[in-house]
């Protein structure tokens, strides 16, 4: 099957329009979604299903939250940790309070908490731009997280200052905490994954996600021509919050069972993110997809090959990893500032026009 | 093309004075420009040209002065307001939105004219997809109108400077506006595309009906063009009235055509 | 009252560190206009060569110095090589983001080379309380406090002396205003760059020694180097007093909330107060205390 457009003639502007206009590329997203709901459940074993593909979904998740506000609306946040903990202290206090509404509605409604919260810390982004911008969201990196780790109603005042999800079904199936079952959180993860990453993909595409790129690429002319910055800001962060609360409620709930503030949102995570995006792709659903990716399987890899393949001392693997995933981020920047997802289109062009590139 | 029947006044300024900190950038700036006219603002370089487009559609606020759009009168105009009561512009050094296609450009020019909310557009269906496709219509037609049909979907930021030019002008006329503000739309081009761009002027002028506020250096250009011309030079207003007026007036060729600069 | 001032007076000290790494910041921000998110690490990275050439190579005090200026000129040299070159027309977002992943570099590199455990710093800088200002005023400060503020005082007027009176000095002002102008003259921008990325090195040394002497070399230092980006908001990017007294302000405000305020709210406050702080000020003086207010054009 050779990637060719030729052939495939448009009619109407709705086609044209259409999400994926060019038929391979359908046929690829229909292979992945079959590969995700059929052939990775059945071929996976539960270390798999644990350990790689919850994570790489879920920063997934976070990744096009964050990739929404920086990548689309051009402003760069440090505050991901922060965010991604306000959702999982927000669906841990529904969880124990609402148990009675399902999971996925209390991962939705903690979505939306952590869009209010993200709306108020962008407030300062009307003011202020770039990498003054980027400080700024380092406030609220560190003020949630001491506001989570000293305000005891948030963690139920229990002594340890963890929280703790407890066990909620669905069809029968206990899917958060430490007894649910890998497949069920997988399937769960996944669905909510794809539906989320398909409305970024139209939020994107409509006139919201051009007022986003707007902004981002020249604010001033973005202003003269309607662009409300208020709006076209605040809605970034409201709907990238969105994205990031619900990634944190799932990171929470169901992929690690038990969360300590100060550990599992610290301001790593907010550069994890951050990194995903860059090396996968600003500005990229696809992107968000492939840098997540990458960095869960990396360092896993990395660790493989230096612990077990040549003996490192894992502290050693530790710090080799650190650097490389540092070196990493340069070389992309400098390489490939549009990361794999340009990668990607750019080996489509060439096989459009294989075997006679002029 | 200086006989034409002009229409009403559409906007008047009066007095404007705009100054940052102690420099003062327009000093008592008063013209008037009428429904369907193409109004040309000259001078030299540093005169206060596009500081007074600025004014016009809101982007400095200038600290005397009124300006009357279309009957209703402000000390400043704000540049939503600007937007949607129909004043468009372009830009002097180009300020197109360069991650995006040409065809997003000029969609978003148009999204004043988009109103559905974000959840059908996360859904992608019933108003939200309605909307888009008659706005892809409407942008289609201006793509049609400026001859780009073959840049549709390319990044506007690879493109040359000629086109990028073209492509600002669709994304001013996405708006259809009542009012557009050109700011040198034919600075750095070789004389084919001024001819272009002079062409695309007129024809937007005639068959939109589309009043224009044009600053520009090629004196060629602008007697051709304009209905009428206002000249400034170092923020003051020295001369206003039709282009053989403007090109008789003694003050106006020292200042400006006549004296060779030094 | 006496209380007072003893807390101002601790804040006034603790602002200086900040103001050291806040130093390192401003002097890259000025010269190439890249904000350098890695400027902590250095002074973690410095502070870490510092010790391990005296610990496992034994050297002596003034040796192992010089030979930690000299591993950080190397390291403006590579980074200069290896990655400023390739990023000279990119935005100044992408050459943000490239100094964090330099961060990373050098975090791992550091420990890596060094190991990651707490180590002691000493190299003769006083400790303990200072008995004069006790004795004399009744008040309890830290000699190693008293010392790092004569340390950065004198490194700004150093400073200062270079800028405007060494040719070099000269040079790195002009570029910082004008980098075309700059090349035109004939001043290559590379040289330009890997001094000023030694000398904000050798600031980090500086910062790194007062801190190692104070806390230990351990990686925390370069989370509270990450304090001194609320000292740069408030003093300006572009502004060495602005970065001194915006390191006061910072040092001194943190200290007395930590103190009057945190005991109401379960303390800790110093996690976040400086950064709430930049913030509230970012919404009425966005171009900080001493930047310049810019004219957007379009």
């Amino acid at each position: 099957m050779i990637y060719r457009e030729t052939g495939q003639f448009k009619a109407n502007y709705a086609d044209d329009q259409a999400l994926f206009p060019i038929a391979q590329d359908r046929y690829v997203v229909i292979a992945a979604l079959i590969v995700a709901f059929g052939v990775v459940p059945m071929v996976l074993n539960q270390y798999w299903l644990n350990a790689i593909m919850l994570p790489f979904l879920i920063y997934s998740l976070a990744a096009l939250g964050l990739n929404i506000l920086t990548g689309y609306c051009g402003q760069v946040s440090l505050g991901t940790g922060g965010f991604m903990a306000v959702g999982a202290f927000a669906v841990y206090k529904l969880m124990v309070a609402f148990p009675e509404l399902g999971f996925i509605p209390l991962v939705i409604l903690s979505g939306l908490i952590t869009a209010a919260v993200g709306s108020l810390f962008g407030l300062p982004s009307l003011r202020i731009k770039g990498f003054y911008l980027a400080v700024a969201t380092l406030a609220s990196q560190f003020f949630l997280i001491w506001l989570f780790n000293k305000v005891g109603w948030f963690f139920n005042y229990n002594a340890t200052g963890m929280i703790t999800s407890p066990p909620m079904t669905m069809f029968g199936v206990i899917i958060t905490g430490p007894e649910g079952s890998p497949m069920a959180k997988y399937f769960l993860v996944a669905t909510i994954v794809a539906v989320f990453a398909l409305v970024a993909k139209n939020i994107a595409r409509g006139r919201i996600g051009r007022n986003w790129m707007a902004i981002r690429d020249m604010d001033i002319a973005a202003e003269l021509i309607g662009v409300r910055p208020l709006i076209a800001k605040l809605s970034a962060f409201a709907v990238s919050s969105f994205y990031i609360g619900m990634a944190g409620a799932l990171y929470f709930a169901v992929w690690l069972g038990s969360a300590e503030p100060t550990e599992a949102f610290d301001i790593n995570q907010s550069f994890l993110v951050l990194f995903m995006i860059i090396i996968g792709g600003l500005g990229s659903v696809l992107g968000s997809f492939l840098g997540a990716g990458f960095l869960v399987l990396m360092p896993i890899l990395l660790k493989n090959i230096l612990v077990d393949g040549f003996g490192t001392d894992s502290a050693l693997a530790a710090h080799i990893e650190i650097m490389t995933v540092g070196a990493l981020i340069i070389i992309f920047l400098i390489v490939e500032p549009h990361g794999l997802a340009r990668l990607w289109r750019i080996a489509k062009e060439k096989l459009r026009l294989w075997p006679f590139p002029y | 093309m200086s006989e034409r029947q002009l229409g009403d006044t559409i906007l008047e300024v009066n007095n404007i004075g705009l100054s940052f900190g102690v420099m003062k950038v327009l000093d008592d700036i008063s013209f008037d420009i009428k429904k369907g006219e193409i109004r040309s603002i000259i001078g030299p370089n540093g005169a206060g040209k596009s500081s007074m487009l600025n004014v016009i559609n809101g982007f400095y606020h200038p600290q005397e002065g009124t300006i009357t759009f279309k009957g209703e009168t402000r000390k400043a105009m704000a540049p939503h307001v600007a937007a949607s009561h129909g004043i468009a512009r372009t830009f002097q050094n180009i300020a197109l939105f360069k991650g995006m296609s040409t065809l997003d450009n000029i969609m978003t020019g148009r999204n004043l004219k988009m109103k559905t909310n974000i959840f059908w557009q996360a859904l992608h269906l019933g108003p939200a997809r309605k909307e888009e496709l008659e706005n892809r219509e409407a942008a289609e037609r201006i793509i049609d109108f400026l001859d780009i049909q073959a840049i549709r979907k390319k990044p506007v930021g690879k493109l040359p400077y000629g086109l990028q030019k073209r492509v600002e002008l669709g994304r001013a006329l996405a708006a259809e506006p009542e009012l557009l503000l050109l700011d040198e739309p034919m600075a750095g081009m070789n004389s084919e595309e001024k001819e272009d761009m002079s062409r695309f002027i007129i024809d937007v002028n005639d068959e939109f009906g589309t009043t224009i506020a044009l600053i520009e250096h090629d004196m060629g250009v602008v007697m051709d063009l304009s209905d009428r011309v206002v000249v400034l030079d170092y923020g003051k207003q020295l001369a206003d009235g039709v282009p053989d007026e403007v090109r008789a007036n003694q003050e106006v060729i020292d200042a400006y055509l006549g004296v060779p600069h030094e | 009252m006496t209380f007072f001032i003893e807390v101002t007076l601790s804040g006034l000290m603790a602002g200086v560190m900040y103001s050291l790494v806040a130093l390192g910041f401003v002097l890259i921000f000025k010269a190439s206009g890249i904000f350098n998110f890695a400027q902590g690490v250095m002074a973690l990275f410095a502070a870490l060569t510092l010790v391990g050439f005296m610990d496992e190579f034994g050297m002596p005090i003034w040796l192992a110095i010089i030979g930690t200026i000299a591993v950080m000129i190397a390291l403006a040299w590579v980074i200069e090589r290896v990655m400023l070159r390739h990023l000279v027309n990119q935005e100044p977002i992408i050459l943000f983001m490239a100094t964090i992943g330099l961060a990373y570099v050098l975090e791992g590199l550091g420990d890596i080379l060094w190991g990651s455990d707490v180590k002691m710093l000493d190299i003769g800088i006083p400790q303990g309380a200072s008995d004069w200002m006790l004795d004399t005023f009744d008040i309890y400060i830290e000699k190693l406090e008293i010392f790092a503020a004569a340390t950065a005082a004198t490194l700004v007027i150093f400073l200062a002396i270079f800028f405007q009176k060494t040719r070099i000095g000269r040079a790195l002002r002009a570029v910082a205003d004008d980098h075309q102008a700059a090349l035109s003259v004939g001043i290559s921008l590379h040289t330009i760059w890997v001094i000023v990325w030694s000398v904000s090195g050798i600031v980090a040394l500086v910062a790194g020694i007062m801190w190692g002497s104070k806390s230990g070399v351990q990686f925390s230092l370069s989370l509270i180097a990450l304090k001194a980006l609320p000292v740069l908001i408030l003093g300006g990017f572009t502004s060495v007093p602005g970065a001194i007294i915006g390191g006061m302000i910072i040092g001194v405000g943190e200290k007395l909330a930590e103190v009057y305020l945190g005991p109401f709210v379960g303390g800790a406050l110093e996690n976040w107060f400086a950064y709430m702080l930049a913030l509230a000020f970012l919404l009425f003086r966005p171009q900080g205390l001493f930047g310049e207010r810019i004219i957007e054009r379009v």
